[in-house]
């Protein structure tokens, strides 16, 4: 592999793991502020892909708008799933949020395919021109670009979010300590649903972007960069927002060099990774360990 | 002591053999079909499959997204030591072992971590097993593996389930299934008691591969036909959610909620597609329901007689 290669695979591993971390960011939040593996959120994502899509086929809304409206309905359905499915368990155990959270996701899957059908649907080719652009030596095309750019958008608008504005106190406060945050009169059913509203347009965004660099989109499109993303979450350390980042954007270069290396590895070689990192250092990259009290 | 034990033992061999001969003689009549007798065979397969995730999930407290792997490389090992040349018995046993040892292999690493952790790990190593199946030509490749004889009966599915309670029942009834349930209650203070926590974490694991990889191999000559996607992590899942239906600890919650649930999408059949709906919806009123204290466990009150656990809010 020439250096000029190496940038290339660069850059296109840079934009799917910006992807990733997209997705990975709404699992951390959730996780970080009810404890749960949102199973249901790599659905959210297809949920999102297929609002874009309608806004682009059917409204001929052009690549930001649609973006806007994709997010906004993703986060509408993730603060309603969270409503009515998980709010009534808050008090359950753990394993049984985490199999309402499988039940809900199943349910937006078949549910999709019900209605929509199975087959793969396809954005208009227009919504983002697709040009080739020379860096250099390096060949690169808008499309990645351009995720690029997005996902990175987003994710500076989420750290504002988090360190510069009210909720975003109010968030890290409940996933702190969720009773003690409630003595202090921070509403924290509010607080968990803007929680789920803000992590689940992320996936709406991440749905749109994927869906136009593929071109495909279906019911079952959430489980394989769900799987991932969640992987890049906990390689980060979970319920750690800069983890979450940093994971998605390792796991994707990772998974890119190594597909182009040897392609039969590309499902497994994410999970090789955390396996050698859990073991190595259990709680992720920039998790601290926390020391056991009795 | 030991007299009600004997009798409790006699008890349930005596019920299976009725059920048992009450089956067959339905299956020889033709009064059950070829469709339904499959159907009851699966129940009994993941019967096999939900008591040995059990073992783990509920009376060891380790939430395991992976078991199927194990399920998987029973039904590989057992499909391909076949073709060798070993009888039908034998390759069940063989494809248990080999299911077994890495169930051995796979714990002694991954059970140092706790909770979601142990979670996706072992959901990787699921994932990792199917890609790795997948690129084996020996074995189909992804095309999956074709040729098995359909050497697996009721009797042995049945048996097998039977044997396969028997043991995990007396197992969890042990010094070492106390062990395992001290592990659940609180790893700490199971550790303050001299309890060497891995290693029962590692015998449940190890023990729950073998049953898994039993039933994998029951499964192979079963369909006679299998393929690395089949043993994805959502069947894991499916085992996770039968388990956790069953209530925690609970034999026969756990064998109620496996048979209903896997009888329950052929229920839904007459919905078409939309049983896919229901059958989601229903898991998330039913896990509503719970959390409001309505218990499925409760409905299998009936068969309470046979795990004497009864309801153990404790654990998961």
């Amino acid at each position: 592999m020439t250096f000029v290669e190496f940038l290339q695979q660069l850059i296109n591993g840079l934009s799917l793991g910006s992807v990733y971390a997209l997705i990975a960011l709404g699992y951390t939040m959730v996780y970080g502020i009810i404890g749960l593996i949102n199973f249901a959120h790599c659905d959210i994502y297809m949920v999102g892909a297929y609002i874009g899509f309608f806004a682009a086929t059917s409204l001929h809304l052009p690549f930001i708008p649609t973006l806007i409206l994709a997010m906004a309905g993703a986060g509408i359905v993730g603060v309603l799933v969270e409503r009515i499915a998980y709010r009534p368990l808050r008090k359950a155990s753990n394993i049984s949020l985490l199999i309402t959270a499988m039940g809900v996701s199943l349910l937006l899957e078949n549910g999709f395919n019900c209605i929509f059908g199975g087959d793969p649907r396809s954005y208009p080719h227009n919504i983002l021109k697709q040009t080739n652009i020379e860096l250099g030596p390096v060949h690169t095309d808008s499309l990645h670009l351009i995720i690029l750019t997005t996902s990175l958008v987003l994710m500076v608008l989420l750290q504002i979010i988090i360190y510069r504005t009210k909720i975003g106190k109010a968030m890290r406060a409940t996933s702190a300590d969720k009773d003690a945050a409630a003595l202090m009169g921070i509403n924290v059913n509010a607080t968990i649903s803007a929680t789920f509203a803000i992590g689940s347009a992320l996936a709406g965004a991440a749905g749109v972007l994927v869906g136009i660099l593929y071109n495909s989109i279906d019911p079952y499109m959430g489980i394989q960069p769900g799987i991932k993303a969640f992987t890049a979450a906990v390689f980060g350390g979970i319920g750690l927002i800069p983890g979450a980042f940093l994971g998605g954007l390792i796991l994707g270069v990772i998974e890119t060099f190594v597909t182009a290396w040897y392609s039969p590895l590309a499902g497994a070689i994410g999970f090789i990774i955390l396996i050698i990192i859990l073991i190595i250092k259990p709680s992720g990259l920039l998790g601290k360990k926390v020391s056991e009290k009795v | 002591m030991m007299k009600t034990y004997v009798k409790k033992l006699v008890a349930f061999l005596a019920a299976s053999a009725v059920v048992f001969v009450v089956f067959s003689l339905l299956l020889s009549n033709g009064v059950i079909n070829a469709y339904y007798k499959q159907i009851i065979m699966t129940v009994c397969i993941n019967i096999i499959l939900a008591l040995s995730a059990n073992l783990i999930i509920n009376f060891t407290g380790q939430l395991t997204l992976g078991h199927s792997a194990f399920m998987a490389i029973g039904a590989y090992a057992a499909a391909a030591i076949y073709r060798v040349g070993l009888p039908f018995f034998f390759s069940l046993i063989f494809g248990s072992l080999v299911a077994a040892l890495f169930g051995f292999l796979i714990g002694l690493p991954t059970l140092r971590l706790k909770g979601d952790y142990l979670a996706i790990t072992t959901m990787g190593f699921c994932q990792i097993i199917v890609v790795v199946l997948q690129n084996i030509p020996q074995f189909g490749g992804a095309q999956g593996m074709t040729g098995i004889p359909a050497d697996t009966t009721f009797a042995w599915v049945f048996f097998s389930m039977i044997i396969t309670i028997i043991v995990l029942y007396h197992v969890v009834n042990s010094r070492q299934g106390r062990a395992m349930i001290s592990v659940r209650e609180d790893e700490i203070a199971a550790e303050a008691m001299g309890i060497n926590t891995t290693h029962y974490k590692v015998m449940a694991f190890t023990l729950g591969a073998f049953f898994a990889g039993l039933a994998g191999g029951l499964y192979a000559f079963l369909m006679m036909f299998i393929e690395p996607t089949q043993f994805n992590y959502f069947k894991s899942m499916d085992l996770v959610i039968y388990v956790v239906l069953g209530g925690s600890g609970n034999f026969a919650g756990c064998i109620a909620s496996t048979g209903i649930l896997t009888l329950l999408p052929e229920v839904l059949r007459f919905l078409g597609n939309y049983r896919m709906v229901v059958y989601p919806l229903l898991l998330i009123i039913i896990m509503i329901m719970r959390a409001k204290n309505i218990r499925l466990s409760r409905l299998a009150g009936i068969f309470r007689r046979t795990g004497k656990e009864g309801d153990n809010n404790a654990a998961a």
